[in-house]
Parts: C-alpha cells; sequence; structure tokens
C-alpha cells in the first residue's frame, strides 16, 4: 500500500550517517540546500502524508529546473508525533546536528508556535505551513517566522461575510474547546455582529477535541432553536456531528456556516452524508480549471495515483515559496533569508502569493463556496477564489498587535 | 495493678453478636490465654483491644488509661505490642533491619530525611534478636526465613516498642509441635524477665497449658470460664466445648 | 423544557456505548488483575474490521447484524491470540507490568492499523433504515440510539446469564473473588483466562461496531475511549459488571446534562464525577475491597546499599556525563538535557511508587504543574529562571499535598485511577482554559537567561540538578523516613502495629514526588521555551511508568537506568523511522517479558547470583 512505503521511505534521510551528511551540508557550491521539516506524520496522517508527498513532488520538480541559486533542493523530514516538545528538539537536530538551511513545517498550532519560538531564540528562519493560529504572526510574530496558509482570522472573516448575507439572526456556535475553536468563534461572532447588529448568538456548544458527545451537541443545539449554526467541528467530531444533526434534522431549513468543511481531507470521509447547501471554506481540488491548477493536479495524480488533497496544496506551495524566498535573499544566510522572504513572491496552484513584510502572512487565499452532493459524495459547488490579502484587516490594526521586537 | 482491664466489652455484626459483656484483666508479667472454639470471638475480641475493630460498648483501659476505640497506631503508641496469625514482617528489609524500624518508630525519630539507618540502634536491634534466637541471621533477607524464625522477629519487631502489653493472635499457627512450645516458652521468660502482661490466643492446648498463668475460655462471644490449667481442665462447661470436637491438641 | 426526555434518552445511549466498553474491561480485570490499557485498541479493531466486513455486506438489516456477530468473533479471536503471545508471559510478573506489555501492544496496534486501513477515517456508509427517527415529544430521535439504549442491558443481562447460569461463569466469578482458590481447585487456569480475554476482546469488538453507524473508524478512538471506559470501569467498582451498568448510566446521563448547563467543562466533569465517587466509596460503586493479603505475598527483594563496583561505576558515569559537552554537538547535548529531566521525573516517580507502593498513572499532571508554575510566574510577574525553578517544586508540592487528602486513603489500581483522572483534569484546565493557560497553544517565550542560555551550560544546570535530585531522594530513603514508608508498603498492618502513621508517610512522599517532578516539568519548559498541554498528556504519563519499570522498581538505580535508556532509544527511533510506534511497542513488550523486574532488576540478580544467602 502507497502510505505505507512512503511511510517508511519518509524518513530514510535519518539513517545515514551524520558525520557524511554535515560534510556534504557544510560544503557550498553546489551542495544541496537543506530544508528541514517537521510535522506530525504519526498523529495526523490523514492530513499530512498528502503533504508530504506534494512536497516531493514540488522539491522533483524544482530540481528538474536547475534547483535554487543552481543549488538543488533537500528535504529532510522529521515526525513530531503531535508534541511540541518533540518538534523543538527536533529542529535541534535539523539545524544542528543535519545542518539545514531552513526549518519549515507542523500542522498543529502548538507545534507551530514553539517552532516559530525556537526559530526566534536561536535566529533560525522557520517557515510555517499549516498551522492556522493568528497569534503565529500577530501577538506572537517574530523576525524570524512566516506563515504561508490563510489563518483562522482569514477563514472566520470571509465566513462572516457570506454568514452577514443571510437573514438569520439568531445563530449558535459549535466549536471543538481549544485554542483554534475559541479564535474561530471568537472572530466570526466579532465581525458577523460588526456588519450586522441585529443578530444574536443565543447558545454554544463546546465538545472537547475529537470527544464530541455528538448526539447530545445536537440536541443541545436544537433546543436553542436557532436560524443558523456556527461549526467548526472537524475530521471524527464532525463526521459524528453531521450524522446525528442529519437523523434529528438539525440542519433542515436552517443555514449552516462551517470552517474548512470544503477540504476534502473533511468532506470526503462523510461520504452520501455529506451536507448540501452550507457554507464553508475548503479546496474545490481538481475541478478547479486553471491552468496552473490543472497541471499541478495532473503531476500529482500521475506520481501519487491519488487525488489531490488540501495539504497537498499548502505542501507543494510551501516548497514553491521557500525557493522564492532563497532566490529572492540570493543566499542562505538567515538575516538575508528573512529580508529576501519579506515581499518574496511565488507561485502556487491556487494562483501568486506573496509573503507580506508587515507581519510575515502568506496571501494564499481561501476558497469559499457552497457543498453539494454529486455522485453520492460532498463536493465544494459555485465556490470562489478570495486571494489572501483582501481577507487580512488594515495595517494599522495588524502593526498593534505584532510585538514590536518582531521587525 | 493491672496492665489491661476489659469492661464490658460488645460488638455485633449485622445483628449477629460476635462479642458480649466481656470482662477481665492481665497483670505485668502474666500471660493470659485467651483460648474457645473457632467462632467463638475470639479474633473479634482481640481485635477491638488492638484498635482494629471498634466496639459498639464497653471500655479498654491500658494502665488505667482508656484507649477504647483507638486505632492500631493510637494504640501501638500507647505500648501495646502485636504478633499476627498471618506474619506480618517487612519483606523488603533484613531481620535487623526490621527490628531497628520499630525501635526507630518507637523512639520517635522515623521523620529524618537524612542520617541513614544503617548504623541506628543496630546493637539494641541485634540486643532484642539475640534475645528471640535470631542473632546468627540479622543480615538475611526477612523473605527468606523459616516459619518458626519469622514468629519469632514479630517477637522481636514487637518487643522493640517496649510494650507494656503484648497481643499475640495465634502466635504458633502453622508450626510444628517442637517449635511451638519453644516460642512460648521464649516468650514466656520474656515477659517475666520484662514485665510485660500478654494475651494470646492458642489452639494448641499444650501449649496453653504449659504456659499460661490464666485461661479465659469464651464460646459464642461470651466468656465462660476463668482460670488457672487444673480449674479449667476441671470445668464441665469447658469439656463440653472441647469434647465435642474432640480436639485438646493443635486441630482446628 | 421539552428537550429533557430526549436529552436523557441521548445519554442512555452513551451509557450503552460506554458500558459495551467498559464491559470488557471489568471482566478481563475482574479475573486476571490485568489492567488492559489495550482494550481500547481492541474496540478501534472492532470498528476497523466491522468496517471492512459490513461494507462488504449487502445493506440489509439481518446483514448488519451478522456483520456485527463476525467483527464480535474477529475480535475475540485477536484477544486470543493477544493473551496466548503477549499477556500469558506475564502473568507472574508485578501487576504493573502487565499494563506496561499492553500499552506496547497499543503502540503496536496504532501502527499496524494505519498500515491495514491508512490514514483516512472510515464512516460506515449508512442506508435507510439505519437514519430512521421517531418523534419523541416533538423531537426527532435516531431510531439506532434507541436500538442502543436497550443494547446496554440486553448485554449485562446475557453476561449475568453467562456468569450465574453455565459453569465456566461459576468459575469466572469464583476466579474473580480469589485466584489461588480457583487454581487449588484444579481448573484449568490458561483456558479459563484465555476465554476471557477473548469475551472481554469480543465485547470490545461489539462496542466498536455498534459505534459504526454513529461515528466513523479512526485512528484516534483507542486513547480516547480508553479513559472513559477506565473512569467506568472504577466508578462501578473494578470487577463488577453490575456495577460498570450503573456507572455508565450516571456519566452517561451526567455528560448528556452537562453539555446543556456546563458545555466548557465536560471533559472535566466526567472526572469530578469519578474523583466524588472514589472520596466517599473508596472502592467505586459496587466494588469489593481488594484483598490485603495479595499484596503481602508478593515479597519484594531487600533493598541494600548498591556495591562498592556499581557505585564507582555510577562515578565513572557521572564524570562522562559533567565533560560531554566538549566531546559531543550541541543537538546530543540537547538530548542529554532531555535525558536529565528524564531522570527526575522517573526518580520522582519511583520514589512514590516503588517505596511509597503508590503506582501513580497521571505522574505528567506534577509535571505540568511545576511547569506551567514557572511559566504563569514569568507571564504574570516576569518571574527569571531561578524562581520558576523554586516555584516549580513549591507549586507541584502544595497541590499535591492538597490532593494527597484524597489519595492515599485509596490503594492499589484504585489509587492510580484516581492519579489518572487527576491528571485529566489539569490537562484539561490547561487545554480548555485558554485565557489563562494560552490552551494547547501553550506558554511560550520561557527560555533561560542569557548566562545560561548556550547548550552546554543549561545542560550542565540540568545534570546538576539531576543528580542532586536523585542523590537527595536516594538519601530519603536510606534514611529512618524512607525505610518507614518502605515498612508501610511491604505491611501497612505492621506499620501501624508499631506505630508508624501510613498515610501521613504516604502523603508526605506524594508531596515529596510531586515537588521533585514539578520542578522536572519547569526545567523541560526552560529548555524547550515553552510550555504545552501535551506535557500533561496520557501517554506522557506512561512514559514515566515505562522509565522507572523499565529500569526496575526495586533499585534505586532502576529509574536512572530506565530513564536513560528510554531517552535515548525514543530519539533513535523516532529519527530513524516513521514506524517507530511499532518498534517502540514492540521492544517494550520483548523488554517485559524477558526482564520482569526491569534492567537494573536483572543486572543486579545477574551480579547476586550466589551472593545471596
Amino acid at each position: 500500500m502507497e502510505v505505507t512505503r512512503r511511510l517508511i521511505l519518509g524518513a530514510s534521510g535519518a539513517l545515514a550517517l551524520p558525520g557524511l551528511l554535515r560534510a556534504q551540508g557544510s560544503a557550498q557550491g553546489n551542495a544541496p540546500i537543506r530544508i528541514g521539516e517537521i510535522n506530525s506524520y504519526t498523529s495526523q496522517p490523514a492530513f499530512t502524508l498528502p503533504y508530504r508527498n506534494a512536497m516531493q513532488l514540488a522539491v522533483e520538480t524544482i530540481n528538474s529546473k536547475g534547483g535554487v541559486l543552481g543549488r538543488p533542493l533537500e528535504l529532510i523530514t522529521r515526525d513530531d508525533a503531535g508534541r511540541p516538545q518533540d518538534a523543538v528538539r527536533l529542529a535541534g537536530e535539523l539545524f544542528n546536528d543535519q545542518k539545514v538551511d531552513v526549518l519549515a513545517g507542523a500542522f498543529l498550532s502548538n507545534v507551530g508556535l514553539a517552532l516559530s519560538e525556537y526559530a526566534a531564540q536561536n535566529k533560525r528562519l522557520y517557515i510555517g505551513g499549516e498551522p492556522l493560529t493568528d497569534a503565529m504572526v500577530w501577538d506572537k510574530g517574530n523576525r524570524y517566522t512566516f506563515r504561508l496558509r490563510p489563518s483562522t482570522y482569514m477563514q472566520a472573516s470571509i465566513l462572516a461575510e457570506e454568514a452577514a448575507k443571510l437573514p438569520a439572526k439568531r445563530w449558535v456556535t459549535v466549536s471543538p474547546n481549544y485554542e483554534y475553536g475559541q479564535s474561530a468563534v471568537k472572530w466570526f461572532r466579532q465581525i458577523l455582529s460588526a456588519k450586522r447588529p441585529d443578530v444574536q448568538f443565543v447558545a454554544e456548544q463546546w465538545p472537547a477535541l475529537g470527544r464530541v458527545d455528538a448526539g447530545a451537541t445536537v440536541q443541545a443545539l436544537e433546543g436553542a432553536r436557532p436560524e443558523a449554526i456556527f461549526n467548526v467541528l472537524f475530521g471524527p467530531d464532525l463526521t459524528n456531528f453531521v450524522r446525528q444533526g442529519n437523523t434529528r434534522g438539525l440542519f433542515e431549513r436552517r443555514a449552516v456556516v462551517s470552517m474548512l468543511t470544503g477540504e476534502p481531507e473533511y468532506l470526503d470521509p462523510l461520504g452520501d452524508e455529506a451536507p448540501e447547501g452550507w457554507t464553508v471554506t475548503g479546496y474545490p481540488g481538481e475541478a478547479i480549471d486553471t491552468p496552473a491548477h490543472k497541471a499541478y493536479a495532473a503531476a500529482y495524480r500521475a506520481k501519487f495515483n491519488a487525488k489531490p488533497m488540501c495539504g497537498s496544496l499548502v505542501g507543494y506551495s510551501l516548497i514553491n515559496s521557500i525557493a522564492a524566498g532563497i532566490a529572492k535573499a540570493g543566499s542562505t544566510e538567515t538575516e538575508r533569508m528573512v529580508d529576501g522572504f519579506r515581499g518574496a513572491v511565488f507561485e502556487t496552484p491556487a494562483g501568486g502569493a506573496t509573503y507580506r513584510a508587515i507581519d510575515h502572512q502568506g496571501t494564499l487565499g481561501v476558497y469559499v463556496g457552497k457543498t453539494a452532493l454529486r455522485r453520492n459524495e460532498g463536493v465544494m459547488v459555485d465556490w470562489r477564489y478570495i486571494d489572501g490579502k483582501d481577507l487580512l484587516p488594515a495595517d494599522e490594526v495588524v502593526r498593534g498587535m505584532r510585538p514590536a521586537s518582531a521587525t | 495493678m493491672s496492665v489491661l482491664v476489659v469492661q464490658g466489652l460488645s460488638k455485633s455484626f449485622g445483628g449477629v453478636r460476635a462479642v458480649g459483656d466481656v470482662s477481665f484483666a492481665v497483670a505485668p508479667g502474666e500471660m493470659l490465654a485467651l483460648i474457645g472454639p473457632n467462632g467463638a470471638g475470639k479474633s473479634t475480641l482481640f481485635n477491638m483491644v488492638g484498635g482494629q475493630l471498634v466496639p459498639d460498648a464497653g471500655s479498654v483501659l491500658l494502665g488505667g488509661v482508656p484507649i477504647t476505640g483507638l486505632g492500631p497506631r493510637a494504640i501501638a503508641r500507647h505500648g501495646v505490642g502485636r504478633t499476627f496469625q498471618i506474619t506480618a514482617t517487612f519483606g523488603s528489609m533484613t531481620v535487623r533491619e526490621n527490628v531497628q524500624m520499630a525501635l526507630l518508630s518507637h523512639k520517635g525519630e522515623v521523620w529524618s530525611f537524612w542520617r541513614p539507618v544503617a548504623g541506628r540502634h543496630a546493637a539494641e536491634a541485634d540486643a532484642l534478636l539475640a534475645g528471640v534466637g535470631l542473632a546468627a541471621q540479622a543480615e538475611r533477607a526477612t523473605g527468606v526465613l523459616a516459619y518458626g524464625d519469622l514468629k519469632r522477629l514479630e517477637l522481636a519487631i514487637a518487643l522493640g516498642n517496649e510494650p507494656r502489653l503484648l497481643l499475640m493472635d495465634e502466635p504458633t499457627a502453622g508450626m510444628a509441635p517442637a517449635e511451638r512450645v519453644a516460642l512460648m516458652q521464649l516468650t514466656r521468660r520474656l515477659a517475666t524477665e520484662r514485665g510485660v502482661a500478654v494475651l494470646f490466643t492458642e489452639h494448641d492446648m499444650d501449649v496453653v497449658f504449659d504456659v499460661s498463668d490464666r485461661i479465659l475460655v469464651l464460646n459464642r462471644g461470651t466468656l465462660i470460664a476463668e482460670g488457672d490449667g487444673a480449674s479449667i481442665r476441671a470445668n464441665p462447661a469447658v469439656r463440653e466445648i472441647y469434647l465435642g470436637t474432640g480436639a485438646t491438641s493443635g486441630g482446628h | 423544557m421539552d428537550s429533557i426526555v430526549p436529552q436523557l434518552l441521548t445519554g442512555l445511549a452513551g451509557a450503552s456505548s460506554l458500558f459495551l466498553v467498559a464491559s470488557g474491561l471489568t471482566i478481563i480485570f475482574g479475573v486476571t488483575r490485568i489492567v488492559n490499557f489495550s482494550h481500547g485498541s481492541l474496540m478501534m479493531l472492532g470498528a476497523y474490521i466491522g468496517w471492512s466486513i459490513i461494507t462488504r455486506l449487502p445493506r440489509e438489516p439481518e446483514w448488519f447484524v451478522l456483520g456485527i456477530l463476525l467483527t464480535v468473533l474477529a475480535t475475540a479471536l485477536i484477544g486470543v491470540v493477544l493473551e496466548v503471545a503477549v499477556l500469558r508471559r506475564v502473568y507472574r510478573a508485578p501487576e504493573l507490568f502487565q499494563l506496561l506489555a499492553t500499552f506496547g501492544v497499543v503502540l503496536v496496534l496504532q501502527d499496524v492499523t494505519l498500515w491495514i486501513w491508512g490514514a483516512v477515517e472510515l464512516p460506515l456508509p449508512r442506508p435507510r433504515w439505519l437514519r430512521g427517527f421517531v418523534e419523541i415529544m416533538g423531537n426527532r430521535f435516531p431510531a439506532y440510539d434507541l436500538f442502543l439504549i436497550l443494547v446496554g442491558p440486553v448485554v449485562l443481562g446475557l453476561l449475568w446469564l453467562l456468569m450465574n447460569r453455565t459453569r465456566w461463569g461459576t468459575l469466572v466469578r469464583a476466579a474473580t473473588l480469589d485466584r489461588e482458590m480457583v487454581a487449588a481447585l484444579g481448573v484449568n487456569q490458561r483456558t479459563l483466562f484465555t476465554s476471557v480475554f477473548a469475551l472481554g476482546a469480543g465485547l470490545a469488538g461489539l462496542g466498536g461496531a455498534l459505534s459504526l453507524p454513529n461515528a466513523s473508524a479512526n485512528l484516534n478512538i483507542d486513547l480516547s475511549v480508553i479513559t472513559d471506559a477506565f473512569v467506568v470501569v472504577v466508578v462501578g467498582g473494578l470487577g463488577s459488571l453490575t456495577g460498570a451498568f450503573l456507572a455508565s448510566l450516571l456519566i452517561g446521563v451526567i455528560q448528556a446534562f452537562g453539555i446543556v448547563l456546563v458545555p466548557k467543562i465536560t471533559l472535566v466533569l466526567i472526572f469530578l464525577v469519578m474523583a466524588v465517587v472514589l472520596v466517599f466509596r473508596p472502592n467505586g460503586l459496587l466494588g469489593r475491597p481488594q484483598a490485603e493479603a495479595r499484596e503481602a505475598t508478593v515479597a519484594a527483594p531487600v533493598v541494600r546499599a548498591a556495591p562498592r563496583e556499581l557505585r564507582l561505576l555510577g562515578a565513572l558515569a557521572l564524570l562522562v556525563a559533567a565533560v560531554a559537552p566538549f566531546v559531543v554537538g550541541d543537538y546530543y547535548l540537547t538530548v542529554l538535557t532531555d535525558a536529565c529531566v528524564a531522570v527526575i521525573f522517573a526518580t520522582s516517580l519511583h520514589f512514590m511508587m516503588g517505596p511509597g507502593g503508590m503506582a501513580s498513572f497521571g505522574h505528567a499532571a506534577w509535571f505540568g504543574i511545576g511547569a506551567y508554575a514557572a511559566g504563569l510566574l514569568m507571564q504574570w510577574l516576569g518571574a527569571p529562571m531561578p524562581v520558576g525553578l523554586l516555584a516549580a517544586p513549591l507549586a507541584a508540592g502544595i497541590v499535591a499535598a492538597l490532593f494527597g487528602w484524597f489519595v492515599v486513603r485509596l490503594s492499589g489500581v484504585y489509587l492510580s485511577m484516581l492519579t489518572l483522572a487527576f491528571a485529566q483534569i489539569v490537562w484539561a484546565v490547561s487545554f480548555q482554559w485558554v485565557e489563562v493557560t494560552g490552551g494547547d497553544n501553550g506558554l511560550l517565550g520561557l527560555w533561560p537567561p542569557d548566562w545560561a542560555r548556550s547548550p552546554r551550560v543549561f545542560y550542565w544546570i540540568a545534570l546538576a540538578l539531576a543528580v542532586a535530585v536523585a542523590l537527595l531522594l536516594r538519601r530519603a530513603l536510606y534514611a529512618p523516613y524512607g525505610y518507614a514508608l518502605r515498612a508501610a508498603r511491604d505491611s501497612a498492618t505492621r506499620a501501624r502495629a508499631i506505630g508508624l502513621d501510613v498515610a501521613r508517610l504516604r502523603m508526605v512522599a506524594l508531596v515529596i514526588a510531586g515537588a521533585a517532578c514539578g520542578l522536572s516539568g519547569a526545567l523541560f519548559s526552560y529548555g524547550k521555551g515553552g510550555i504545552f498541554p501535551t506535557y500533561i498528556s496520557i501517554p506522557h504519563s506512561v512514559e514515566a511508568l515505562l522509565m522507572v519499570l523499565l529500569g526496575g522498581l526495586q533499585t534505586v538505580a532502576g529509574p536512572i537506568i530506565g530513564a536513560l535508556v528510554y531517552t535515548g532509544l525514543a530519539d533513535i527511533l523516532v529519527r530513524s523511522t516513521d514506524l517507530w510506534r511499532l518498534v517502540l511497542g514492540a521492544v517494550i513488550v520483548l523488554l517485559v517479558t524477558a526482564f520482569p523486574e526491569g534492567i537494573a532488576g536483572a543486572a543486579r540478580r545477574l551480579w547476586l547470583r550466589g551472593r545471596e544467602a
């Protein structure tokens, strides 16, 4: 099985002799540019394995075109087991032992923040791919950390905008009880209330992450008689919630606005029970017909015989962005790379993007649309792509949130 | 004056009376045997004196001070030493350390976190071990001792507390007949030397008649006879109980 | 409110699901005395196997039932394999070793499941009839949940019949009361244990398969289910089926209404219920006190001071450790620093668990409390590292003293479970109380001051603290207090009879262990630059157990060796293969079966061969 082989191959870099690797790494000239990558491969395999596939595809593509600064890219991945403390230790290994030039990775927000903290402390460059937490570039932002993917705020703000167009006034929220869920609900309420003062939030549900008691949660939401629902649940929690909601009729004649539910990682498992007509952020996958995306999707399918997932988009774009940043810096020296990454423009299958100089946030955008059923599978329809730069608050607001030390 | 005075002690379990209105006293240096058939209430009575059970009624006085209803630890602090039917020693310690532990506890030196135990009260511990004939075994692990030696170790531990009263529950259970007499004669000697009052239960009538000064006979929770060996032997009520079971020597 | 009845019914359906998993766990525990950590994994396998079977069958109800039954058979078979291949070899080992073996099995099964079924969660497609509902007081209620409500009592009834109307059941009940007696009766214990394990595994499989219409088969089932199942079994009383049923009802219903009334603290609620029940009924709702005699029969070997050769070896190792920064690179220095933290983490657990006889399944709680104490002081008052390192053990010690009041009155597995519950409460607070703890994003920016920031200096600090703590704890163990603590463990009866205050001795041990562990948590946080709820996770607590037990419970050097071996092994494995869980799990199972007295214990036995009288 494909996944298995990758699992074993994935960490093969570590088996080589450290001394040999060191000798290679320190030599300049044609020696590879080494990207150290840490992610939750064993604890979040559903998202991180397609992501790693796409990173490898991007590395191969770039190397086949001559690499960066005339040097090939080399990717070394490590498993953090879902533990930030392990990620910090491995960051040390990658920098000190494997002599990587730049650190990338993280799926979980806490791992991303831990690596970002490590980067700031040790003055090394870290590019976060998937973590969503706003803190990473705003109130905990620092000089050495960049983040690619649209943040919790960006996802919540586009959904709040869509929600403001709905007639519904009585809202309920359901969200996993941890930082991501709490921020998502906070932003959504804040932005929607600002746009629609007539809206009221009549109930909120906070199931523990990964342990939703779906029946009771649905029943409690039903009891509040809402007109619309804002959902932040994902993964197995979402599956359970949707099933109980379908049977108990929670979603009937009610608007549902839902974070990330349009990503195939979360939509596919719902199968023929995927909800119809929810307003979601996500990733329409192979339905995107821009030339850039078609070429990328075809290459991905050819290499892995699987459809690209949202994680794949992030992994692919992440490597592209790193290549572009280093090319712009013209060096792998950390301070020069920081300056190079600021304002670096890079291509992604979704379109062009840049790392904003003001807060190091990538402007990779958000797909927003509706869910629908096609051949008993959930898909996104009526979607549109919104450039990330249009989803961020005004510059002075951002400056106010970012610590002074982060310049 | 008596070391132990028990007055009107009673205990019921779920409406069944296990011990009813039992009174007796033990003098210093006296060996008092408590006998009776199985289920007579010996253990219940014993555990009320030792603090494992709280009596429903009655009082226990130790040297004139009431100890009724106190826990085993408090009763130990009042100067009551104990041995158990199933030996209870500290398996992860050597024979000497077992006794040292008792000495440390008795002298209130337990809450010390710095000075090692190793040499503390070693001589005193060895003296106690010599007293029970275990001097040669002092360095050995408790776990490898023969059963009779464990019983003697328990005695040494109990004596480490410098007790005024020694409670011995079936001290010779599980021992060979020759060993039994030896252990109880040892106890007899120590009791006399130290003026310790001893209250013990025992199945083996040879042992009982051999070493005890006085005997209490318990049946169905009440005291049916009290006296020296000869008078108990002659007591018809006692004969009836024991002839019924046919046991005069070690049977149970 | 017309939603009370539907909410109650929902709670009852949840209770049934809980009972299915808990019943198997409690039966297995009752007879074999094994705390089976892999029970959640068996349920996970039940869900996956059920998915594989049912998706291949026609979609009618009768085929669904057949699929469920086949799944039960398959998981029962897996149970047999597990029992014969692993557990049978460790029955004679101390109780906790079996727990360790089952945790090794958890790790192996995580990777095996990933390998067979892949990473993506697998929901069972629901045919129409599984989506049906009935109207109850104006609310739609799933017909399948009504069915679930019935399953619990039906399974309880069937188990009752099995236990009370068959010879096998009589033997099982007898074994639950007194294992030795059944052995004495000449019953083939092996067959009995294997069949009991098969029944328990089958029930777990049933629970997993029956969860499919409401949830998906996914890789997180194992650990999320096992804590709930532990709570139910402990609240009900270990080994009691009826107790487990009552506890399921209690927890299911409290959970359902808790969601309406206090939606933010549902996680904590369950563990609070457990804590409250254990305070009033230390053996659970219907549990019996565990036989005291059992603890006395397992004679611990005599603790003696290490021979001179070993001390020399230790001094030599210390010397090597002290000069290591001149030899190895920065990365290996951080691994060594982690090892120093692990040494404190493990020796502190050993202190309460070995000599103290209190096995904690939630030792990471103290680690986390120490870490958060240092972190919050830094955040609120800007306290620097030296202050943090002082405050951490203080805070952990104070909380340990408060918690100790509840815990020292319990014994054996109940005590372990209460520590687990406590750690889960601490974890939930750190994870969910975002305003104070930063939630899972953690507290960041906790770095050593400039003079201690270089990996070399920080390592020396860690080494000095580890050596100091290890020596101080050792000192206390050879002092009268340590002897008294050990005395209370060896025989509480005898300890009381010589006037020792058993509860107070244990309480102080808990405070010392908690404080030392808190120090390791703070030290670790300064090394990593942040504090995260993962510090308090169950796997982290199990790591502490692993280190202590792998090293050996009965020697002072054991936890140190265990900490070093485990840290090194985990570091090498994580960096060499994505299948590290499989390898680590297998290594644990092998070590447990080969060295039931731990590495240090085995070395000691070899050393002492022929020397001990």
